[in-house]
C-alpha cells in the first residue's frame, strides 16, 4: 500500500509547542451531548487531522475553536478550550478578535458574490484597513501565499463566482490568511473538489503549515494520512456522543494505533 | 395495444381539463379588464389630459394633479415604509430569538396585510390627521399607507434576508468581521433584489388605495399641486370614484381614461417589480 510509503519519506516538522487545547471539553445541543470529555493538544506549525465515522462530531469539534457554534442557538460547552493558555469561552473574550486569529475554511467553497480583490479584501477592509495600495499590497500577497496569484491576477476584477472549485476554494483560503490569522481551521476543505484540486489543497496546507497551525476535519483517510502530522481519531459512543478515541504522529496512528477501535477502523477503509 | 383509455387515463385528463379552467377562470377577468379599460379609455387620453389641471370638477381639463398627487403619496409611503421594514426585517431574521414572542410578532405582521384598509384610514385619521395635528395632508396619508405597506416591506424584507445563504455568514464572521458587518456588507447586498421588489409591490398598492386616503387627506377637486407635505392633494383612485359615481353629466370617457391612467401606473410598478426579481434571479443562476 503507496500510503505508508509516503507515510515514512515525510519529515515530521511538529515543533512540540502547543497553540490550542481543549480540557475535559463537553458539548451539548441542549439536553444532546455531541461530543464527550475531550483533552487533546493542537501543535504549532504543524497540520493536525481530525478523522473518524460521519457524525461523530467532528465538525462541531473544529466549530469550538472559533466559536462558530456560538451561532447555534442551544449550544452549551462545558470545560476549557485554550489558545495560548486562556480559555475562549471566557465571557470576556472578543469573538470577532479571536475568529481574526482563527481563521476557517468551510467544506463547500463559499467565495463572496463580489469580484476576486474584494472577497481578500474583505477581511482588512472589515478590521479598518481602508488605503487602496496597502489592499492592493496584501491581497497580492495572501492570492501568492494560497497559490492562486497566478490563475487570477489578470481577472481581480472578475466575479469570484467564475473561477472553478479549487479556484474558489484557494481564493477562500487567501481571504482567511489576508487576516493574518495564527490558526487556520478546515473543515473537509476538499470533499466538493476533483482529485487534481484535492492534491493542489493539500501541497498548500504543506507549505502554509510553516507559518500556520492547522487543524483540519477530514473523513477521506488517504488524505490524513498524505498530508497531516498529527491524527485525532473520534468515535461515537452508545448514546451517540462523539469521544476522542487517540491522538498521535500520523504515522503512528496510521501504522501502530494503540487502540483497536482506531485500528478496525482504519483497516475497514483500507482493506 | 388497447384502444379503450384505462380508467387512471381518463381521471389523467378529467384532473388536467380541471386545473385548465380554474386557471382560465383566474386569467380570463384580468385580461378581460385590462382590455375593455384600453379599448374605452384610451380615446381619452392626450397630452392635455395628462399635464392640466381639471376644470368644471374634472369634466374638462386634464388629471395631472391626481397624477401627480399619487406619485407623491408613493414617494412618501415608500420613503417611510422601506427604511422601517428593512430594519425591522433585519432585526425579525438576524437578532430576533426564536421565542413565543418573536412567533407573536411575526404572526402580527402577516395578519397586518390582512387589515381592511378604511381601518387604516380612521387609525391614520385619528392618530396623524388629529393627535398629531398634521391635519388632513400628504404627510399623514403617506404615513398611513406606510403603516399599511409596512406589513409587505417586513415581510418581504426578512424573506429576503433569510434567503441569503448561511454559508456567505460564515464566511464573513469566519474572517472576523462583526454580526453588523456581516448583514451590511454580506447579506443585505445579497437580499436587496428582494427587498426591492417588495417596496415597488408595495408602492404600486399605495398607488391604487383609495379608502385610507379618503379620510386622511385627499381632495376631489384641487386644481392648484401642492406646495408641501401639509397640503391636500387629489389622486388617481379617489378621483376615478368621484367622477365614477359623484358627477352627474361626466363625459364616459374621460371616466374610462382615468381609470386607464390608473390601471396602467399600477400594472407598470408590477411589471418593474417582476423585472427586478428576474434578474436578480439570473444574476444568481447564470455563474
Amino acid at each position: 500500500m503507496n500510503i505508508n510509503l509516503e507515510l515514512t519519506e515525510r519529515k515530521a516538522p511538529v515543533s512540540g509547542e502547543i497553540r490550542m487545547s481543549t480540557r475535559d471539553m463537553s458539548l451539548y445541543y441542549g439536553d444532546f451531548q455531541a461530543l464527550r470529555d475531550i483533552t487533546l493538544d493542537i501543535s504549532e506549525n504543524a497540520i493536525t487531522a481530525v478523522i473518524g465515522p460521519s457524525g461523530c462530531g467532528k465538525s462541531t469539534f473544529l466549530r469550538l475553536f472559533n466559536r462558530m457554534n456560538d451561532l447555534i442557538t442551544g449550544v452549551r460547552v462545558e470545560g476549557r478550550v485554550e489558545l495560548d493558555d486562556v480559555d475562549i469561552y471566557d465571557k470576556d473574550i472578543d469573538v470577532v478578535e479571536l475568529r481574526k486569529r482563527v481563521g476557517m475554511v468551510f467544506q463547500k467553497p463559499n467565495p463572496f458574490p463580489m469580484s476576486v480583490f474584494e472577497n481578500v479584501a474583505f477581511g482588512p477592509r472589515r478590521h479598518g484597513r481602508k488605503n487602496r495600495i496597502e489592499l492592493e499590497d496584501v491581497v497580492e500577497k495572501s492570492l501568492q501565499q494560497a497559490a492562486i496569484w497566478d490563475e487570477v491576477k489578470d481577472k481581480l476584477g472578475q466575479s469570484a463566482l467564475a473561477l472553478s472549485g479549487g479556484q474558489q476554494q484557494r481564493l477562500c483560503i487567501a481571504r482567511v490568511l489576508a487576516v493574518e490569522p495564527e490558526v487556520i481551521l478546515m473543515d473537509e476543505p476538499c470533499s466538493a473538489l476533483d482529485p487534481i484540486a484535492t492534491l493542489r489543497i493539500e501541497d498548500l496546507m504543506r507549505s502554509l503549515s510553516e507559518n500556520y497551525t492547522i487543524v483540519i476535519v477530514t473523513h477521506n483517510m488517504q488524505q490524513a494520512a498524505r498530508a497531516s502530522d498529527m491524527s485525532a481519531f473520534f468515535m461515537m459512543e452508545e448514546d451517540r456522543a462523539g469521544v476522542l478515541v487517540e491522538c498521535g504522529p500520523t504515522a503512528e496512528i496510521f501504522t501502530n494505533p494503540k487502540d483497536k477501535r482506531t485500528e478496525d477502523y482504519i483497516t475497514g477503509r483500507f482493506g | 395495444m388497447k384502444t379503450r383509455m384505462a380508467p387512471r387515463q381518463i381521471s389523467q385528463r378529467t384532473a388536467f381539463s380541471l386545473l385548465i379552467t380554474a386557471t382560465a377562470v383566474v386569467v380570463l377577468p384580468v385580461v378581460v379588464i385590462i382590455i375593455v379599460i384600453i379599448l374605452n379609455g384610451a380615446g381619452a387620453i392626450s397630452w392635455d389630459f395628462l399635464t392640466q389641471a381639471p376644470v368644471q370638477a374634472g369634466k374638462a381639463g386634464g388629471i395631472f394633479p391626481a397624477i401627480l398627487g399619487t406619485f407623491y403619496l408613493m414617494l412618501g409611503t415608500i420613503i417611510i415604509a422601506l427604511p422601517v421594514g428593512v430594519l425591522a426585517g433585519v432585526y425579525l431574521s438576524e437578532y430576533a430569538i426564536d421565542n413565543w414572542m418573536t412567533r407573536t410578532v411575526n404572526l402580527a405582521i402577516v395578519n397586518l396585510a390582512g387589515v381592511p384598509s378604511i381601518v387604516y384610514g380612521l387609525f391614520g385619521l385619528g392618530v396623524f390627521v388629529l393627535m398629531f395635528h398634521m391635519g388632513m395632508s400628504l404627510l399623514a396619508a403617506s404615513l398611513t399607507l406606510a403603516c399599511q405597506a409596512l406589513a409587505m416591506t417586513v415581510t418581504t424584507s426578512r424573506e429576503a434576508i433569510l434567503a441569503v445563504p448561511r454559508e456567505y455568514r460564515e464566511g464573513s464572521l469566519a474572517v472576523g468581521a462583526t454580526r453588523w458587518q456581516t448583514i451590511r456588507h454580506v447579506v443585505l447586498p445579497q437580499a436587496m433584489p428582494g427587498v426591492i421588489t417588495g417596496a415597488v409591490l408595495a408602492m404600486s398598492r399605495a398607488a391604487g388605495e383609495t379608502a385610507p386616503i379618503l379620510v386622511v387627506g385627499a381632495a376631489f377637486f384641487l386644481p392648484a399641486l401642492p406646495n408641501s407635505p401639509l397640503d391636500q392633494f387629489m389622486a388617481l383612485p379617489y378621483h376615478l370614484y368621484t367622477v365614477a359615481a359623484h358627477i352627474p353629466g361626466m363625459p364616459k370617457s374621460t371616466i374610462w381614461g382615468v381609470a386607464l391612467v390608473l390601471l396602467a401606473v399600477v400594472l407598470s410598478f408590477n411589471v418593474i417589480a417582476t423585472i427586478i426579481r428576474l434578474r436578480a434571479r439570473k444574476r444568481r443562476y447564470s455563474t
